[in-house]
């Protein structure tokens, strides 16, 4: 049976494609050297439109207002210019709303295009460009360490990591930030008040990587200007030894934060790098194993939700679960020495 | 078109679910076609993989394991047809839900009649409306093409105007469709479906027939104010909802191939197979599927030949699970809870079980919360659907549940509900059947796959149905009635076939189980009391034959519309005692 990966490694090459929503210009070169926050592509699209009809405003047919037009398709123009004369002593008129841009003129009506949005596509990671894809971005290479998250809030930023979690299970209140961390990446444990991210964001912070956050304080996280990623979930869970133990090693690096969305059929997921200069190229991961014995797993549900173990043994057939449930499982040895018996759709590789 | 049996075409049925895949194998054996077994794999539509047709073959595999029978040649092909060595298959069936929900914008006329067509047909698709615009939308035209722009719609569905009737409201409402697609990139243009009034067909293509790569007809769901066909709107939406996925989900195009165009969304399947069975088994009850997986909660029910199909994402219990709060609050899950659970502890649930669609129940508490969670979804969706059912359809009272014999129920939440009594427990819970009634569980999930044998082969379904593939839980005898606990509400007799009898009270509040093995018959005397109505009228007697099954005759005597006790404590001794009654621990 395949089973899914979770990374925390320490030391791999990873490679990764940067897309733009929308097809647009790409920026970057190839071989070009990329921090997370160069822009690498950008793209524009409209955003807000105003659709005027000539025809009725004027009281004429379409045909006759079409000949009525004093702009022509692309033409940009100013707010009350004059899209429309009528005729007469008195003539009506119709005029722009506000600034914008003429995308289609025809059959009596006229629409401006008013606003735009101006999309542009970050590195949000350190590393060089190895491909453009055309029109849509590029393939970028880095080599370090790399932690994987379950939940982001969007967001990407980089900054010089601090460690303010004792421990995986530690609180994250807010108490110990002060302006000395200013521009950093935080570590910290489990968050329970909106509080806490509120005062990440007075410093500001350039980022966020929590264990877990309590499901209420999501709408809030969301709307923060800095990354915030999550290691393993919602709720009180405490951050797995593996992302804790290489996280807090690595306190005072550069760190960067790719808090993007977790899309199960994209596969984009929440991350971050720490780059880490190499003479010789580690191979890349491997995005997925079969079950065997030994691997270091991570339980994602409970018993023991969030923890590491290292499987112990592959239950012949179907082995009946304390829920009543029958499922192919495996017998795992957690980190505290304990033995447990977890179905192996539970369970995700660590490395 | 149908295959004689003498052809004794071997078919392969594979489901592509949100979490799983799964292959079944139909076969004919001592001349009549029979579920042979089923293997099954993580669906891998999602990353690392992102191949659908990866985790088939897995499930292949899997099958090929339990049966010995080899179906894959070296390559991992699929062998078809059936080779005279005994390897192949001579026929594939693919059935999907996988894949990000859909979402659609719907236009019609009136909110309450072209524009309810069309969300019913949204409804038959895995997809949420995410607009609709109608007669009474008083956003100018350029708010509409903004909101267009900004949603991205996989899907528009245009309906409105009787056959010859209205015309020019219809055809002032597709112009922010148009444009709003001008603006769009060709790539991200949505799939267009017109089921409006057919003599606008023509002017739809020239207005949007350049703009569309995707356009699509079909015959008009309203016809005529009074009378609504969504078949073939549905059918044609089918169509376009794989051709969606084909172009989301690598590896589709290779099952399409494999199946020689056979895909069908798993709801409409379904829908398919309820429409055949009501045909076939026609009563003045109506029947009633109901399946509650990861993607989507699906609730289709027959009626006289007429199906209705409603496909719920939102109801399901996968990615979308922190969905559910959105309809409904943490207490109202927790009040099916056996055990104390905190607000609290349920809210982590849902939102950490939708980081990990596919895990499942291990611990006592986890199960007990996600059987909590899949009643309240179910219940939701059966009250969503309700609203949809006809109104002509035979009830024991205004605004309760139509009558329904038979039930078939399936889907991820029943295969984890542990045991056939936990899963029962869930039904009568979540849909509240009244009168009485049979109780079937879809164990292996074979509905929607045999809806999409049938249009292959006819036999087959009717067959596989027969031979007994599908568990019958028994009888359920659902009196209607408010009472005090406690109160006797019904004396019940059943005569088993050997002249022994075995008598019951039942008291309101209570559940009540008469055992009859599966095979057996018996004769049910029913004596209502208290003016409890079992179908034969308030207060009413009468016998029945009743056929047994996993747990026999089972009689809920917890009234309806079911109340729980507001009191928590006494609440989840009840919950547990009535598990008990049902054989779940």
């Amino acid at each position: 049976m395949y089973a899914p990966m979770y990374h925390v490694i320490a030391l791999t090459t990873i490679m990764r494609e940067r897309l733009l929503p929308v097809n647009g210009e790409v920026l970057a070169r190839v071989g070009q050297k990329v921090s997370s926050s160069d822009v690498v592509a950008e793209a524009t699209w409209a955003r807000e439109h105003a659709l005027l009809d000539i025809a009725k405003t004027l009281r004429v047919s379409p045909a006759k207002a079409d000949k009525m037009l004093k702009v022509k398709e692309g033409d940009r123009v100013k707010a009350g210019a004059d899209i429309a004369i009528g005729s007469g002593l008195f003539p009506r008129e119709v005029r722009a709303p506000r600034e914008g841009k003429v995308v289609l003129a025809g059959s009596g009506q006229v629409l401006l295009e008013l606003a735009q949005t101006h999309f542009q596509l970050r590195a949000a990671m350190p590393g060089t460009v190895m491909q453009v894809i055309e029109k849509r971005g590029v393939l970028i290479q880095a080599i370090g360490s790399l932690i994987q998250g379950v939940w982001g809030n969007g967001r990407a930023d980089a900054g010089t990591l601090v460690n303010l979690a004792e421990k995986p299970d530690s609180i994250f209140n807010g108490d110990k930030m002060d302006v000395s961390m200013r521009g950093s990446i935080i570590l910290g444990g489990i968050c329970k008040d909106a509080e806490a991210l509120q005062v990440a964001a007075e410093v500001p912070v350039r980022g966020l990587i929590l264990a877990s956050l309590f499901p209420s304080l999501i709408p809030l996280a969301r709307e923060m200007k800095y990354p915030i990623m999550l290691t393993d979930g919602f709720g009180s869970i405490p951050m797995n030894s593996a992302a804790f133990k290489l996280l807090s090693t690595n306190a005072k690096r550069e760190i960067t934060v790719n808090a993007e969305l977790l899309n199960r059929y994209s596969s984009t997921r929440p991350e971050a790098i720490i780059t880490l200069p190499v003479s010789v190229e580690p191979a890349p991961h491997s995005d997925f194993e079969i079950f065997t014995i030994g691997q270091q797993v991570r339980l994602r549900r409970p018993p023991a939700m969030g923890s590491l173990g290292s499987i112990v043994s592959l239950k012949p057939g179907l082995s009946v679960l304390p829920s009543g449930l029958r499922a192919q499982s495996a017998e795992v040895k957690l980190e505290n020495g304990e033995n447990v018996l977890v179905p192996l759709v539970n369970l995700e590789v660590v490395g | 078109m149908p295959v004689s049996l003498i052809d004794g075409e071997s078919l392969l049925a594979i489901d592509v679910g949100a979490t799983s895949t799964r292959a079944v194998l139909f076969d004919v054996v001592d001349g009549q076609y029979r579920f042979i077994s089923h293997g099954s794999a993580p669906s891998t539509a999602d990353a690392p993989i992102r191949d659908v047709s990866e985790g088939a073959r897995n499930a292949i595999e899997a099958l090929q394991t339990v049966t010995g029978r080899t179906l894959l040649d070296v390559n991992r092909n699929l062998i078809a047809p059936a080779q005279g060595t005994g390897t192949g298959v001579d026929a594939l069936v693919v059935t999907i839900s996988a894949g990000p929900t859909l979402k659609s914008v719907i236009v019609g006329l009136l909110a309450d009649v072209s524009l309810e067509s069309a969300r019913k047909l949204s409804e038959t698709i895995y997809a949420t409306v995410v607009d609709a615009i109608g007669l009474n939308d008083h956003r100018p035209s350029d708010q509409q093409i903004d909101t267009i722009l900004r949603l991205r719609p996989d899907l528009i569905i245009i309906t409105g105007g009787t056959d010859g009737g209205a015309s020019l409201s219809i055809q002032k409402m597709l112009e922010p469709i148009g444009l709003a697609c001008y603006l769009l990139p060709e790539e991200k243009r949505p799939s267009v479906l017109y089921a409006g009034n057919q003599k606008l067909q023509e002017g739809v293509k020239g207005s949007l027939g350049s703009l569309f790569k995707d356009l699509h007809f079909a015959s008009n769901v309203r016809p005529s104010l009074d009378t609504e066909d969504l078949e073939p709107a549905a059918r044609e939406l089918s169509r376009m909802y794989v051709n969606i996925r084909k172009k989301q989900l690598k590896g589709l195009d290779v099952l399409d191939t494999w199946a020689t165009g056979q895909v069908l969304p798993t709801g409409y399947a379904m829908g398919r197979m309820m429409r055949f069975l009501s045909r076939l088994y026609s009563t003045s009850k109506g029947i009633l599927s109901v399946d509650i997986g990861a993607s989507a909660s699906v609730i289709t029910a027959g009626f006289h030949g007429k199906s209705t199909l409603s496909v719920y994402p939102q109801f399901g219990l996968g990615e979308n699970l922190p969905l559910l709060l959105q309809h409904t609050t943490l207490e109202n899950i927790l009040r099916w809870s056996p055990l104390d659970i905190s607000a609290g502890v349920l809210r982590d649930y849902l939102y950490q079980k939708s980081l990990y669609p596919s895990a499942i129940p291990a611990t006592v508490e986890d199960q007990a919360i996600s059987q909590a969670i899949a009643r309240e979804a179910l219940s939701l969706a059966m009250r969503k659907a309700q609203a949809d059912f006809p109104r002509s359809a035979a009830t024991l009272r205004p605004g309760m549940l139509p009558l329904f014999d038979p039930i078939l129920a399936g889907g991820g939440a029943l295969s984890d509900s542990g045991n056939p009594g936990h899963g029962l427990m869930l039904l009568l819970d979540a849909i509240q059947p009244i009168g009485i009634t049979t109780v079937i569980i879809d164990q292996n999930n074979l509905l929607p796959l045999l809806g999409a044998a049938s249009s292959r082969n006819s036999l087959l379904p009717v067959q596989v149905l027969e031979s007994g593939a599908f568990l019958s839980i028994g009888t359920v005898v659902a009196p209607v009635i408010k009472a005090k606990y406690g109160t006797t509400i019904l004396r019940a007799t059943l005569t088993y076939e050997n002249e022994t009898k075995t008598r019951v009270e039942v008291k309101f509040g209570s559940i009540e189980v008469l055992p009859l093995s599966n095979g057996e018959s018996g004769e049910l005397t029913l004596q209502p009391l208290a003016r409890a109505d079992v179908g034969f009228g308030s207060g009413r007697a009468g016998k029945i034959q009743v056929s047994g099954g996993a747990l026999g005759v089972v009689i809920d005597g917890r009234g309806r519309p079911l109340q729980l006790p507001d009191d928590a404590v006494r609440r989840r001794e009840l919950i547990k005692k009535w598990q008990w009654t049902l054989g779940g621990g």
